[in-house]
């Protein structure tokens, strides 16, 4: 018991044979996936293979029927404390932004400080310009999510998780929604944070991002891993079948 | 080199511009449409002409009973002449000044949301929505404490009645209406369950069946000698049937938000009041404003009901005064005159809204 709780305190995320079922459907079957803090992950597969699921899994936007999901030595169960502990330590990132449009730039990014921290308002807006500063759109603070491009939202996004100081960062397929020539000033601000030494779990089809800054790069299908390598051996010299077909399908345009 | 100068700017056909343009884009454009124009026309003439003549240029405006009304136009000075019963039913005319105070209050506390820039105005809508309606009922109803005579509730009639329960009735049935909704969507299955028997019972069954029940059948379950009024009675019925209504509205709007919404505000830790209060209910509530206010307007029609069961509101007191021998035949009028009073106010409430929308609009979804 204790060896087992001095692991699960030096990884970031912990999943244990964790399966999910939707209804009669097996979306995750035996996951087994350990992240180090600092690590960064980028997970790839083609679409229903569950590669979204099991990372909003991770901060309880979905429940696991079976196994273990432990975040930061928390173990995920039915209690709403641990829940709520784990949500604290867990940023996210949509592929829709999710902003909140009745709200300004600002406000998206000061509400959760307010309202979940208690912070005074002040305090709550200089962090959440320092970190709009920081995704480089300070200038913005004070339009509505609607009246911004894809792109700023989505750094509005990242930096509204950021202000919450999290451990672990979640993206979920952030750049699929936007135009071509802003996914740069996204993955641009994700490198960024890849380089000071964010947990960075991402689900992406963004390879060159992959081969930049992930230390692991895994592929699922059908609800499993089929192969976790590192980018260069991943890319170069995938060892499954399934990976080959992918990679040839998504690289040689 | 050929430099590009633009050709200058020429002002357009006088047959586009001005009155005739407008004429002829907009009445006569086409053979078809100038034939309708005129049939329209002639159609406004032949009914506008005479009604404009019995309302105001024949009226008569000032008198004491029939023999003022003898032109043949509209006997305004029946309406004039019964005004004060019209707005306070049989309230003690010596502490009319309670009413019009209350009135004034609800004015003064209401008025404000209509400016664009006013001070206070998020306390002040604050307290006509909580605070007012305990210092009217205090200041209409009398209290000892405040050295105000006690006014019982039969007493109670005309416009103030209709106002009292129309306000009371949206103050109390949107927020239980919200409630109601948030409960149908819960994940936990009684508090569904029972919203949902509570929201089809209530919806299933006729205004007018609420209040008699309330009326005739509810003092017979009650023990003897305990009775609590009838006012307060139909209160309950008429807010409990608009809430039931105005949790379906709202629920629409619920769902009209899209998983995103709620998954951010959890992914952000916050809690299920909070992320309802302060992120789903204020999108959801700005996109169902229409159906509410149409909801309110219903309600505030619905409140002539009152009078099957004896409380005369502003239509029963209208009712009541046009059977007056001394007046004659004033029916018209007196109808005319209460159609005025509850168009005005829901107009007002209709634009309200409008306003209100057009304020919230922060660009598009997303």
């Amino acid at each position: 018991m204790a060896m087992e709780n001095a692991t699960s305190n030096e990884l970031a995320v912990q999943l244990v044979d964790v399966n999910k079922w939707y209804g009669e459907f097996h979306v995750l079957k035996n996951i087994n996936l350990n992240v180090s803090p600092g690590e960064r992950i980028v997970i790839c597969g083609p679409s229903g293979s569950g590669k979204s699921t099991m990372i909003r899994c991770i901060n309880r936007l979905e429940e696991h029927q079976a196994g273990q999901i432990i975040v930061n030595g928390i173990e995920l169960t039915e209690d709403v404390k641990r829940i709520d502990e784990v949500r604290r330590e867990v940023g996210m990132c949509f592929q829709h932004f999710n902003l909140f449009p009745h709200l300004t730039v600002l406000d998206n990014c000061t509400l959760a400080l307010i309202w979940v921290r208690k912070m005074p308002k002040a305090e709550a807006e200089k962090i959440a310009m320092h970190y709009l500063e920081r995704v480089k759109i300070p200038e913005q603070a004070d339009k509505f999510p609607g009246q911004l491009s894809g792109g700023q939202q989505q750094r509005v996004a990242i930096a509204r998780s950021l202000c919450m100081n999290p451990k672990i960062m979640l993206f979920d397929e952030p750049t699929s929604a936007l135009d071509p020539e802003m996914i740069k000033e996204v993955l641009d601000v994700m490198v960024e944070l890849a380089e000071e030494g964010m947990t960075m779990l991402c689900v992406t089809h963004e390879m060159g991002f992959a081969k930049l800054v992930a230390n692991r790069v895994i592929f699922m299908d059908a609800g499993q891993i089929v192969e976790e390598n590192n980018p260069h051996e991943f890319f170069d010299n995938p060892q499954n079948d399934r990976t080959k077909m992918f990679l040839s399908q998504i690289l040689n345009h | 080199m050929n430099e590009f100068k633009p050709l200058p700017d020429l002002p357009p056909p006088a047959a586009m511009t001005g009155v005739v343009g407008w004429l002829r884009t907009n009445l006569f454009s086409t053979p078809l449409y100038t034939v309708l124009t005129l049939v329209v026309a002639y159609v406004l003439y032949i009914t506008l002409v005479p009604v404009l003549d019995w309302a105001i240029f024949s009226a008569n405006f000032v008198g004491d009973d029939k023999s003022a009304c003898v032109s043949g136009g509209a006997c305004w000075a029946f309406i004039g002449h019964r005004l004060d019963i019209f707005k306070y039913g049989s309230y003690p005319s010596s502490q009319y000044w309670r009413l019009d105070l209350s009135f004034l209050l609800l004015v003064l506390s209401f008025g404000p949301q209509f400016f664009e820039k006013f001070p206070y105005k998020m306390p002040l809508g604050i307290f006509s929505l909580t605070g007012l309606p305990v210092v009217c009922f205090v200041l209409i109803a009398g209290s000892d404490t405040f050295g105000l005579e006690h006014v019982e509730t039969e007493k109670w009639g005309g416009m103030a009645l209709t106002l009292m329960l129309a306000y009371v009735g949206i103050v109390a049935a949107l927020p239980f209406g919200i409630v109601l909704a948030l409960g149908r969507r819960s994940e936990m299955p009684v508090i569904r369950t029972f919203c949902i028997a509570f929201i089809e019972l209530w919806r299933g069954v006729p205004l007018i069946s609420v209040l008699f029940m309330s009326s005739v059948m509810l003092p017979l379950f009650l023990p003897d000698g305990m009775n609590f009024d009838k006012l307060l009675r139909a209160l309950i019925g008429i807010t409990m049937f608009q809430s039931a209504y105005m949790a379906e509205v709202i629920r629409g709007g619920l769902q009209a938000i899209p998983r995103g919404q709620y998954e951010a505000a959890k992914a952000l830790g916050l809690s299920y009041w909070k992320s309802m209060g302060l992120i789903i209910l204020p999108q959801a509530l700005k996109l169902v404003i229409p159906g509410i206010v149409n909801t309110f307007i219903a309600l505030f029609k619905d409140t002539t009901l009152v009078l099957i069961i004896g409380l005369l509101d502003i239509l029963a007191t209208v009712q009541a005064a046009i059977t007056d021998p001394s007046w004659g035949n004033v029916a018209i009028e007196g109808y005319v005159f209460a159609a005025g009073c509850f168009w005005v106010f829901c107009f007002g409430m209709s634009r309200y809204s409008q306003k209100l929308e057009r304020k919230l609009h922060t660009g598009h979804k997303r």
